[in-house]
């Protein structure tokens, strides 16, 4: 069975939710953090609802939301979700008021909107959705852990047109303790230049990207999620990506584009510039995390970003790491991994 | 994709027991694991009666042999998930495709309510090591590496349905042929975050709950864990002991009616029950038992005794709430119950639903009040239901 990406939406630190144009207007950023470029929310859900609703809800909606008028489905057939850490704004709000007035006269608003699938049950409720629905928190494979429930769903026939998202907001105490904890640089920088600091850290994001999943073929899909695969401390990564190649019958040498997670941190970045001097040393690289930060479920922006390079047949130059060739994309390798413990890897085909 | 998944090992602790063992003497002694708050560190302590684990953190150390603690969850997990492993006794596990899937809802939460407390007086300050597994996964994590599991893990949170998704995720990577061995289920210690939370709600009893009687208030929160380790045909037929039962059906819907309440017809249950019975080849009829979510509020126990109404009637099987004995372990549940419904299959058991007392005005039918062993059990269904409109039923059947 052939798993096909039909449409797909994004919000994040760059204009990548709408016909906005594909990656033409870069926003540069200096610091150490990036925060998402809002759409009219208005435009999503009833004004009065998104008083209450934190930035995470408010983003996963409206790309959900979008992701369906793009792929023109009313009703999805599973909605699953990925987030590592939920509803950051609501947890840390009731935990604060816990501490602050001594566990007395709360208020249950944040505690209600806390729980890690609000952004699926939201969802679900909206568009009054009785289908299968599921949020996957697993650290930075949370979105691909969703996405392969997603093609389970597919293969088993149970369901159609899947939904299926990564979302993830970062407000200011989860960016101070991170930051504290040492996952991002301790100096301002330019997004643009990220890749050259060569110094520890990188730099915070966060963001919302959904994609409808069908095994139905059509000319308007967007692309063919040919293969995905997480794996946990491989012995050997470079034999764990050529045996995932093999099983698909290609090669490197098949690949013409290949999607890297690497995020500007000495210490990370090292096991992509292996890959790039091994086994990846012939083949055209591209990074993303300079345009939205790094974040758990950063890899649905890596696929959004897949996807849209195969259908349009456009390889935006402020992604490619080298210069741009005139090879259209028709097949991309993404490849992100998370603190070295979590690698994920998917297949991105042309239709 | 219709290959058969088996459960051949079962762990469980929980207010009433640290094993499967003495949670089967506590339901004979229909012997409640609710009281007093001992461990919790809360204003709350000698108002709401809770079910906690009657272990210590240093204890759950001892007992699980995890060296560097971050987080009560993981404690628990570990301790029912080595229980469910051992229990099954695969011989070469290691020559399986071996997966870990756990659900929870709070993550390391207990910790970093310690780290917030300092950070919150000052912003550096606070153990840096007390928030650095805050995340759900890192409790799957933890417990992973304790177990030596490296080939697949995830962790699902879909609030009180969380580890009956899990359970039936790891069946259906079974089917798909992705892995052979899986250990499924969930845990959640009780937090000053969750009990709070419930508290705002006004769910709370201030008594010991009743689940499915009129007079109901409201639930008591329970903490725990709960495994079952599911195998393949392939791996089955190696197993020297006799297998519990197979995961027969199951099924996720969503009741989408409100972020909190569920729908007063019970939509999102009915259609997760209908949906199990579906994919077991099943009719409401072939069901021996039924492990009532039952939290004792009256807003769910009255949604789903209607949906337990429109699949059922006119003929109820016997039915419980265990939680009458656990408290509501969130997260957990799912799994601890999984786990109950199992042992029900194997020792032929019927749990009783403590302190029933009056029948819910709007159903015909009642809770099992008394512990019954030598039953025809075959079939039993158990509901999980959530925030977030999520509801799972689960069907287990004699192999």
């Amino acid at each position: 069975m052939k798993i096909y990406i039909r449409s797909a939406a994004c919000v994040s630190a760059q204009n990548t939710f709408n016909d906005t144009g594909f990656l033409t207007d870069v926003v540069e950023y200096t610091g150490t953090r990036l925060k998402t470029i809002d759409p009219d929310y208005k435009a999503f859900i009833d004004p009065k609802q998104i008083r209450r609703m934190s930035h995470v809800i408010k983003m996963g909606v409206a790309a959900a939301k979008q992701c369906l008028i793009n792929g023109h489905t009313e009703m999805p057939g599973a909605i699953i979700t990925g987030t590592a850490f939920g509803c950051m704004e609501d947890t840390i709000t009731f935990l604060t008021r816990i501490i602050e007035q001594e566990e007395e006269l709360l208020p249950p608003t944040a505690f209600i909107q806390s729980t890690h699938n609000t952004v699926a049950a939201q969802i679900a409720l909206m568009l009054q959705c009785h289908n299968y629905n599921n949020t996957f928190v697993h650290k930075g494979i949370s979105f691909e852990s969703a996405l392969f429930d997603a093609i389970m769903l597919l293969k088993e026939q149970d369901a159609n047109h899947i939904l299926v998202g990564g979302t993830e907001e970062m407000v200011d105490t989860s960016f101070k303790v991170l930051t504290r904890l040492g996952l991002y640089k301790r100096f301002p920088v330019s997004n643009l230049e990220l890749y050259a600091t060569e110094t520890k850290g990188t730099i915070g994001g966060e963001g919302a990207a959904f994609f409808l999943l069908s095994d139905k073929a059509s000319a308007d899909n967007m692309a063919e999620l040919t293969a995905l695969k997480t794996l946990y401390k491989p012995a050997n990564l470079e034999v764990a990506i050529q045996d995932l190649l093999q099983q698909n019958g290609l090669n490197i040498a098949d690949i013409d584009l290949v999607i890297t997670g690497k995020n500007g941190d000495l210490n990370y970045d090292k096991t992509y510039k292996d890959l790039e001097a091994g086994l990846f040393k012939n083949t055209p690289i591209a990074n993303y995390k300079h345009l939205c930060g790094e974040y758990s479920t950063s890899s649905a922006f890596g696929l959004w970003l897949a996807a849209n390079i195969v259908k349009t047949g456009i390889l935006p130059p402020v992604i490619a790491q080298q210069e741009v060739s005139t090879r259209i994309p028709k097949r991309i390798l993404y490849y992100n991994h998370y603190q070295n413990k979590y690698h994920s890897l998917m297949l991105v085909s042309a239709i | 994709m219709s290959s058969t998944v088996y459960i051949a090992g079962a762990g469980v602790i929980s207010a009433i027991g640290n094993n499967t063992a003495e949670h089967l003497a506590a339901f004979k002694q229909e012997q409640a694991g609710i009281a007093d708050i001992t461990l919790l560190d809360t204003i709350h302590k000698g108002r709401l009666p809770v079910a906690e684990v009657k272990l210590t953190n240093e204890d759950l150390i001892a007992l699980t042999g995890l060296v560097n603690h971050n987080g009560r969850t993981a404690l628990l997990s570990l301790s029912a998930a080595q229980e469910a492993l051992a229990d099954a006794a695969i011989p070469n596990l290691n020559t399986w495709r071996t997966g870990f899937v756990s659900a929870n809802t709070v993550g390391g939460m207990d910790k970093s309510e310690d780290f917030f407390a300092a950070y919150l007086a000052d912003n550096s300050k606070g153990k840096l090591r007390n928030v650095y597994d805050h995340e759900c996964g890192s409790m799957t994590e933890i417990v992973a590496d304790s177990l030596g599991i490296t080939d697949f893990m995830t962790t699902i949170s879909t609030a009180c349905s969380s580890s009956a998704n899990a359970i039936f995720y790891g069946a259906r990577l079974i089917k798909n042929d992705v892995l052979d061995v899986v250990i499924a289920g969930g845990a959640d210690a009780l937090t000053k975050f969750t009990l709070n939370g419930f508290n705002t709600l006004m769910i709370l009893d201030e008594a010991y709950c009743k689940p499915f009687d009129e007079e109901r208030k409201g639930l008591n929160l329970g903490e725990g864990a709960g495994y079952v380790v599911l195998v393949s045909d392939r791996v089955a037929k190696t197993l020297t002991k006799p297998l519990y039962a197979t995961l027969s059906g199951y099924c996720n819907s969503n009741d989408a009616y409100h972020q909190t309440a569920s729908s007063p017809d019970g939509t999102g249950s009915f259609m997760a029950m209908q949906g199990a019975l579906k994919k077991s080849g099943l009719n409401p009829g072939d069901i021996n038992y039924i492990n009532l979510h039952g939290t004792g509020t009256p807003n769910n126990d009255s949604s789903e005794g209607t949906a337990i109404k429109r699949v059922f009637d006119p003929h109820y099987p016997p039915m419980s709430s265990t939680k009458s004995f656990t408290g509501h372990t969130l997260g957990a549940s799912g799994g601890v119950e999984a786990v109950f419904s199992v042992l029900a299959i194997k020792h032929g058991l019927i749990y009783p639903n403590l302190r029933f007392k009056t029948r819910m005005k709007e159903v015909s039918f009642e809770p099992e009040t008394h512990f019954q062993a030598n039953q025809p059990v075959k079939h039993v269904m158990s509901n999980s239901f959530g925030f977030g409109g999520n509801c799972t039923s689960l069907i287990f059947s004699a192999v």
